[in-house]
C-alpha cells in the first residue's frame, strides 16, 4: 500500500500545484518509514491553508484556532507524553498570530514537532503580507510594499536555543521526508520551517525563485555550533540553505516534570478510591 | 459573644501572618471564625487591613464595629479609630509608631522590644502582637505554639524557640497590663475547620481529579494555582504557568482533549483574553472548568478590591451560541461542592463550566464543623479504549439523542479522534453544508441544554414561608444576606440565594418565582452597579424585583450597612 493510502484522509481543498501537496506526501512518507500508526500520533493545527493539513491525513486531530496550535499541543503532550504530538501551521499562524506561543514553547522545550508551511504570504485571506514576506513586496494590502523587516524564524530559534532548528523545501521531497523523520526523533521541540510557493498569490517567491536559490547544507556543517548555526540562519538571498541548522541536547520539558516520571498523566486519571484516601489526609490540613 | 478584631498596617509588615495565626488559634479552640482582607496593589507600604470575627455562634460576614484594633501603622489609628465600640481597645507599640497615645482606649505593648528581649529579630513583633491579642482575650495560647512551628518550618529550632518566647512575652504583657480587657467569650472547644475561598476551589478541583491546571497569575485568582501547585506532587497534577491567558485556556483544552481533567483560572481582564478559547471549547465539545474570580473593572479597575460585575460577561462571552453552566458559591463549603460538580457536569455534557467568585470570597476564611467527600460526584464519563476498539466506526461528534457524543482518548484506541474549530461533520472534519450545520447547532445547544437544566439545583430559601420581603442574592453575598435576615426576625424577611446561577434552576422542585410573586417587596442585593443577576432573572423568567441594593465601591457589604439599607 502506498504511504498516502494508508494515511488517506479527506480530499484536500488546496489549489492545484500548491506546495502543500508535496509537504503532505513527504509527511506521510516519513510516517510510513517510521511505522507510526494513524491512531498513534496527533496533529494540532490552527487556521490557514496549512491548518487544514490534519484533515488530509488519517490521524488524531485537534484543528483549533488561529495561532493557538502550540498551547493546545503543549496541553496534549503534557497529558500524554508518550504520544507523538505534531503542530502544523503557516507563517501567519505560527509566526504572526501565534508568535508569543512559539517563543515560550521553545523556552519550555516541550516535545512537540512543529512544521511551518512558510509561503511568505497569507493564503486563506487572499494575498496580504505575512511576517516572512520580504521587505518591499507589494500586495493589495501593502501598496507601498512591505515596510517591516522579514522575520527570520531560524535565527530566532537559534537565539532561543531551540533544540532542533531546520529548514525544508517543498520542492525537495526526499530531503524533506528525512528532515521530518529527524524532527520526530528529536527529544524536545523541533522547528522545521518549510519553504513552499503559493502558486495563486505569491508572485515573487515562486517554484522557480526557490529552485534557483535553495541548496542542501553540506555534511561539514557543525550542528552543535550555535554561532555557526546563527550564521547559517542569516543566509538568505541568492543562496538559501536547507537542512538541519542547529541541534542541542537540552532535555525536553516533559522529562523534567517529576509528576509524570512514572508514566503519562492520563494513565493515572480516574482512580477514585486512591483519591478519596488522599483527600481525607488533605482535609486534616484545614484544622 | 461576637468580637471583631482588625489588624492594620503597611504591606510587608506581616498583618496577614498575624491574622492567619489568630484565625487558626480561634478555630482550633472551637470558635466560629470569619476573616476578610482589604489590601492594595503593592508589595510594600500603603495601608491594608485584615479583619477577624470570632464568636461562639456561626458568623458569615464582616461587621463594622471593632472590639480590638491592632495598629502596626499610624494610618490604622487615623482611619479606623472611629470604628471602635465604646469598650474597644487599640493595641499598638509606641516605639514602632514613634508616637504615644493617651486615653483609656489605647494599650501600648512594646511589640519590638519584647521580641528582641526574647532573642528574636524585630520582625517577630508580629508574634508578640499575636500573643498579646490572645492575652487580651484571655484565650489559651497553647494552639499558637504548633502554628509557630508550622509557620517557621524552614527555620531552625532556635528561631522557633525565640518566636515562642516572644509570643509568651506578648501574651503575659497584655494579660497583665490590659486593665480594661473584659472579654467574656469562652471558646467552646472541639476544633473546627478553617477554609479560604480559593483553597476551597482548589480542594474541589482535587476532589474532582483535576490533573491539569494552566493559568497566568492574576489577583484574586492566583491563590487557586498556588494551592494546586503545593499539592502537585501528592496528587499528580501538572500546574503550568502559561505565557498568557490565551495559552492558559488552550493548554487546558489540549490536556482535556487528551483525556485529563483540566481547569484554568483568572479574573476579568484575563478572561477577556480567554473568550476565544471558550468558544473553542464549545465548538470542539471539550470539557473545561474556568474559575473566574471577579474584581472591579473596566480594564485594570481596582485590582485588589471586590465586585460582582462580570456575571453577564461570563454569560455572554465567546462568539457564537453554545451552552454553558455558571456556578457562584456563597461560602467555601459551597465552593468545594460546586467546583467538584463543575467538573462532573463539564465532563458529562462536554461543555465549559464556570465557578465564579470575587476578591471578597477568594480572600475570606470561614470555619466549618467538618467536611465529607462522600457526597461528591466521583465518576468517569470517558469511554474505555477497549470498548471503542470494538466498534467499527468511531466519530467524536456522533449524533446521539442526548447530544453528547462518546468521549474517546486519542492514542488509547485504534480509532482516530478528530475535532475542529470549524463547523464539522460527526467525524470531526470541516463541513460547510447547511443541513449538517443546523443539526450540529441543535446537538450542541438545544439537546444538551435540555439535559443540563435537569442537573441544576434549586436556590437556597431561608426565612418564613410567608415572607413580606425576600432578599435575592447570588454568589458571595450569601453570608451577609443571611446574617441580616437572621438578625431582624421582626421584619419577616426571607432570602433566596442562587449558587447555581445559569441556567436558572427549573421550577419543578421549588417554585421560587411563586415565592417572589407573593412577597410585597423583593430586593436584589448585588455587588455591581446595574443589578446583573436581577436583569438575568427578568430576562429568563420575566420577573422583575421591586427593589435593589447595589454596592460598587470595591468594598464588601458589612452586616450593619446592609441592615441600614433595608
Amino acid at each position: 500500500m502506498e504511504a498516502r493510502d494508508r494515511y488517506l484522509g479527506e480530499t484536500p481543498a488546496w489549489c492545484p500545484g500548491c506546495g502543500n501537496f508535496s509537504i503532505l506526501n513527504a509527511f506521510t512518507a516519513a510516517l510510513e518509514a517510521e511505522g507510526i500508526e494513524p491512531g498513534g500520533f496527533c496533529i494540532v493545527s490552527g487556521i490557514g491553508q496549512a491548518g487544514k493539513f490534519p484533515h488530509y491525513v488519517k490521524c488524531n486531530t485537534f484543528n483549533g484556532l488561529h495561532g493557538r496550535a502550540l498551547p493546545v499541543a503543549t496541553g496534549i503532550k503534557l497529558a500524554n507524553h508518550e504520544l507523538l504530538v505534531v503542530a502544523v501551521g503557516g507563517d501567519g499562524d505560527m509566526y504572526g498570530e501565534g508568535g508569543n506561543h512559539l517563543l515560550h514553547a521553545m523556552r519550555r522545550n516541550i516535545g512537540v514537532k512543529v512544521f511551518v508551511h512558510d509561503n511568505q504570504i497569507y493564503g486563506l485571506t487572499k494575498g496580504q503580507a505575512s511576517p516572512t514576506s520580504m521587505e518591499g513586496m507589494v500586495t493589495k494590502n501593502q501598496p507601498f510594499g512591505v515596510l517591516s523587516e522579514q522575520l527570520n524564524p531560524l535565527a530566532m530559534a537559534v537565539a532561543l536555543d531551540c533544540g532542533f532548528v531546520a529548514r525544508g523545501y517543498a520542492g525537495d521531497r526526499e530531503h524533506l521526508t528525512e528532515l521530518i523523520r529527524s524532527a520526530f526523533h528529536h527529544d524536545g521541540l523541533s522547528l522545521v520551517d518549510i519553504l513552499q510557493p503559493c502558486v495563486s498569490l505569491n508572485k515573487v517567491n515562486t517554484w522557480e525563485w526557490y529552485g534557483k536559490r535553495v541548496y542542501r547544507i553540506g555534511e561539514d556543517h557543525d550542528l552543535g555550533d550555535r554561532v555557526k548555526a546563527f550564521e547559517k540562519a542569516l543566509e538568505w538571498g541568492d543562496r538559501i540553505p536547507i537542512g538541519v541548522i542547529y541541534r542541542n541536547d537540552r532535555p525536553s520539558f516533559e522529562k523534567r516534570i517529576p509528576v509524570i516520571e512514572g508514566g503519562p498523566l492520563v494513565d493515572g486519571s480516574g482512580r477514585w478510591q486512591e483519591l478519596k484516601e488522599r483527600l481525607s489526609g488533605s482535609l486534616k490540613e484545614f484544622y | 459573644m461576637d468580637y471583631t478584631i482588625k489588624i492594620g498596617g503597611e504591606a510587608g509588615q506581616g498583618i496577614q501572618t498575624v491574622g492567619d495565626a489568630l484565625a487558626r488559634v480561634f478555630s482550633r479552640l472551637g470558635c466560629h471564625v470569619f476573616t476578610s482582607q482589604d489590601y492594595e496593589s503593592r508589595i510594600r507600604g500603603g495601608h491594608n487591613f485584615y479583619q477577624i470575627r470570632v464568636s461562639d455562634r456561626p458568623v458569615r460576614a464582616p461587621r463594622g464595629p471593632l472590639d480590638i484594633l491592632v495598629a502596626f501603622d499610624r494610618a490604622s489609628i487615623t482611619v479606623h479609630q472611629g470604628e471602635l465600640v465604646e469598650q474597644g481597645i487599640i493595641v499598638y507599640d509606641s516605639s514602632q509608631l514613634k508616637e504615644s497615645f493617651s486615653g483609656s482606649q489605647f494599650l501600648d505593648v512594646p511589640f519590638v522590644k519584647l521580641a528582641t528581649d526574647a532573642g528574636a529579630k524585630p520582625i517577630a513583633a508580629n508574634t508578640v502582637a499575636t500573643g498579646a491579642i490572645l492575652g487580651m482575650l484571655g484565650f489559651s495560647i497553647d494552639p499558637l505554639y504548633d502554628i509557630i512551628t508550622a509557620l517557621l518550618k524552614r527555620k531552625d529550632n532556635e528561631t522557633r524557640e525565640q518566636n515562642r518566647r516572644a509570643a509568651v512575652a506578648g501574651y503575659e504583657y497584655a494579660a497583665k497590663n490590659c486593665g480594661r480587657c473584659a472579654f467574656t467569650l469562652k471558646p467552646p472547644g472541639g476544633a473546627k475547620m478553617l477554609m479560604g475561598g480559593n483553597e476551597a476551589i482548589g480542594l474541589g478541583a482535587l476532589a474532582a481529579d483535576c490533573r491539569f491546571y494552566s493559568a497566568y497569575p492574576m489577583t484574586p485568582s492566583t491563590g487557586i494555582m498556588l494551592f494546586l501547585s503545593s499539592r502537585a506532587k501528592d496528587y499528580g497534577i501538572i500546574v503550568e504557568q502559561a505565557e498568557d491567558e490565551i495559552a492558559a485556556i488552550n493548554m487546558a483544552l489540549g490536556a482535556s482533549f487528551a483525556g485529563v481533567r483540566s481547569m484554568t483560572g483568572t479574573s476579568g481582564g484575563g478572561f477577556a483574553l480567554m473568550t476565544e478559547g471558550l468558544s473553542l471549547a464549545a465548538m470542539t465539545e471539550t470539557p473545561i472548568v474556568i474559575a473566574l474570580a471577579q474584581r472591579p473593572g473596566p480594564a485594570t479597575g481596582l485590582p485588589t478590591k471586590t465586585e460582582q460585575a462580570d456575571l453577564l460577561f461570563a454569560l455572554n462571552a465567546g462568539h457564537g451560541e453554545f451552552p454553558r453552566v455558571i456556578f457562584a458559591p456563597g461560602d467555601p463549603g459551597q465552593a468545594v461542592h460546586l467546583t467538584a460538580k463543575a467538573f462532573d457536569l463539564s465532563q458529562k455534557h462536554q461543555i465549559p463550566v464556570f465557578v465564579m467568585t470575587d476578591q471578597y470570597l477568594a480572600d475570606t476564611q470561614w470555619t466549618m464543623d467538618g467536611f465529607s467527600v462522600d457526597g461528591l460526584p466521583m465518576r468517569d464519563w470517558r469511554m474505555d479504549g477497549k470498548e471503542i476498539d470494538g466498534v467499527d466506526d468511531y466519530r467524536r461528534h456522533a449524533f446521539t439523542p442526548s447530544g453528547v457524543s462518546p468521549f474517546a482518548i486519542p492514542g488509547k484506541t485504534r480509532h482516530v479522534v478528530v475535532t475542529d474549530s470549524d463547523e464539522h461533520s460527526e467525524a470531526g472534519h470541516i463541513i460547510e453544508d447547511g443541513p449538517t450545520r443546523k443539526k450540529m447547532v441543535e446537538k450542541r445547544l438545544f439537546l444538551k441544554m435540555d439535559s443540563i437544566r435537569k442537573d441544576i439545583s434549586p436556590p437556597l430559601f431561608l426565612g418564613p414561608e410567608e415572607a413580606e420581603t425576600v432578599l435575592v442574592s447570588w454568589g458571595s453575598t450569601y453570608g451577609v444576606v443571611r446574617e441580616v435576615v437572621e438578625a431582624m426576625p421582626e421584619r419577616k424577611m426571607a432570602m433566596l440565594h442562587f449558587s447555581e446561577v445559569f441556567p436558572l434552576p427549573g421550577l419543578e422542585a421549588f417554585d421560587y418565582l411563586d415565592v417572589l410573586k407573593r412577597a410585597k417587596r423583593t430586593v436584589s442585593i448585588e455587588m455591581n452597579a446595574t443589578g446583573q443577576f436581577a436583569r438575568l432573572l427578568r430576562y429568563e423568567t420575566g420577573y422583575s424585583v421591586t427593589d435593589r441594593v447595589l454596592r460598587y465601591d470595591g468594598r464588601p457589604f458589612l452586616v450593619e450597612e446592609l441592615m441600614e439599607e433595608l
